[in-house]
């Protein structure tokens, strides 16, 4: 959808504060990033081309291709699923007690310095 | 939910196929209608709407020209209300398998399902591919897929007698498991939590029968599979604690949701680019002539995934589609506003 587009245009955007985020992928190649305040941990992914991050709907939590396990450390501070989030996890596989919809996450300042590993595979 | 048995074999002439019935494929209707060109659309999905049906028939869309806000929903259903007048006819539930060029310009299209379409154009409105069931990640399940693994149920009679297991917790799941349990030799149904987020009565209903000794029920995920030559004998499923335990099947039912694969587009000899389809911008129109891509699905210099594209791809497709349907009728451009023979096309005038 269109702002998945927009996302990738506005790469390196120059609002102030940012968060550093690493992505971890399956294969151990890792990926430390700035992420914008106030977007989202799937449109950081996406803009730093972490291809494991599908996002096949573009955010709306309805696709379940956005998974991330988000560290041991870092779980309680990002905090459990909503319901609605939950309930499409059901859609995703070898899901774990950590693991999230990256587009549900917002990144804060509190984030700075998140660590999330992100799955083999995502359903496609 | 529909057995897919009936089984067509006549051969359906019309002038346009349009291969995907999303917002674009159903704008196309309206294009081509003004041009008196006649459409039958095909979709892999039981509803027409494509990923506004699918992925975001609730959530909002602010960048429909003059349309300041609405859903998914809300957007299918207007525009099936603009269509109305030229009596489309929607093929749902399945998939365009083949397209073959058979004449200049004649098209012969086939379905899943043994539908066979003859046309002079046809139009891949396809989005993002065609909606197809997740595949678990379960190591060597390929074997089994279609044999003893399926993802859909096309005849309940298949699993008479047999030892079933069905995953997920959706509507899908809770549906087979209520439909296939009277059936089945035995039935189990695993899904990672105890939550079901299916329709109540269905929860309630499996729950019943659970209580009752008719089935079993258990939470966890689905990591090893057991069997020769296609033939499911065993799952292993491992529980929240990574405990495992064994169940022995004939059958098993994943439901994991749906997920964007570009499809038998591949086979068509369409040129594609990245999985895209490469296309002009006078009539986005494929390498082969009278095969048009818009949408999604194509591809151009400064080309916007946006739905207003689609609909302005539409409506220029739909003027070099007249020259294929009517290559002796000159075409003269009218406005909606005015024409009255548009506005009697339209039922208006």
């Amino acid at each position: 959808m269109s702002d998945l587009q927009d996302i990738s245009r506005s790469s390196g955007a120059n609002s102030g504060t940012m968060a550093k985020i690493t992505f971890i992928e399956h294969d151990g190649t890792e990926h430390t990033v700035d992420a914008e305040i106030g977007s989202t941990v799937m449109e950081t992914a996406l803009r730093n081309d972490v291809t494991s991050i599908v996002a096949e709907c573009g955010g709306s939590c309805t696709c379940a291709t956005c998974v991330v396990h988000v560290d041991d450390k870092w779980s309680q501070i990002v905090g459990p699923p909503s319901e609605e989030e939950e309930e499409m996890l059901d859609s995703a596989f070898e899901v774990k007690p950590t693991s999230r919809l990256s587009c549900q996450i917002k990144v804060t300042e509190k984030l700075d310095g998140l660590i999330v590993r992100t799955p083999a595979y995502q359903g496609r | 939910m529909l057995e897919r048995t009936n089984k067509m074999t006549d051969t359906i002439k019309t002038d346009v196929v349009i291969i995907g019935a999303g917002p674009v494929g159903i704008f196309a209707v309206f294009e081509l209608g003004l041009l008196d060109i006649r459409a039958h659309l095909i979709d892999i999905l039981d509803k027409v709407g494509g990923q506004c049906a699918e992925l975001y028939p609730e959530k909002p869309i602010y960048d429909i020209p003059g349309i300041p806000y609405i859903t998914g929903n809300g957007l299918t259903e207007a525009l099936m209300e603009q269509v109305k007048p030229f009596h489309p006819t929607f093929h749902l539930g399945e998939m365009v398998t083949t397209v073959e060029k058979i004449g200049d310009p004649l098209f012969h299209v086939g379905t899943d399902t043994g539908k066979t379409f003859e046309c002079k154009t046809v139009v891949i409105a396809a989005g993002g591919g065609s909606f197809q069931p997740k595949r678990p990640p379960i190591a060597g399940i390929e074997p089994y897929e279609d044999k003893s693994v399926f993802y859909a149920v096309r005849k309940m009679d298949a699993f008479r007698d047999k030892r079933l297991l069905i995953v997920g917790g959706g509507d899908s799941a809770l549906d087979w498991t209520l439909n296939l349990q009277p059936i089945a030799k035995r039935l189990t149904l695993v899904h990672r939590r105890d939550d079901f987020r299916g329709a109540p009565d269905s929860v309630n209903k499996m729950r019943a029968l659970v209580a009752a000794g008719g089935m079993d029920l258990k939470i966890g995920q689905v990591t090893e599979l057991e069997g020769a030559d296609g033939q499911l004998t065993a799952a292993s499923i491992k529980d929240k604690e990574g405990a495992l335990s064994r169940v022995e099947v004939d059958a098993m039912l994943p439901f994991f949701g749906l997920t964007m694969k570009l499809g038998p587009v591949a086979d068509w000899g369409v040129k594609l680019e990245s999985d895209l389809v490469p296309v002009d911008t006078a009539a986005f129109e494929s390498n082969i002539p009278g095969l048009f891509a818009i949408g999604d699905i194509n591809t151009y210099p400064g080309k916007l995934k946006l739905i207003l594209s689609g609909f302005h791809e539409a409506a220029l497709m739909a003027q070099r589609a007249h020259h294929y349907v009517y290559p002796d009728k000159r075409l003269v451009f009218q406005y909606t506003t005015s024409s009255t023979s548009l506005q009697k096309k339209l039922g208006v005038a």
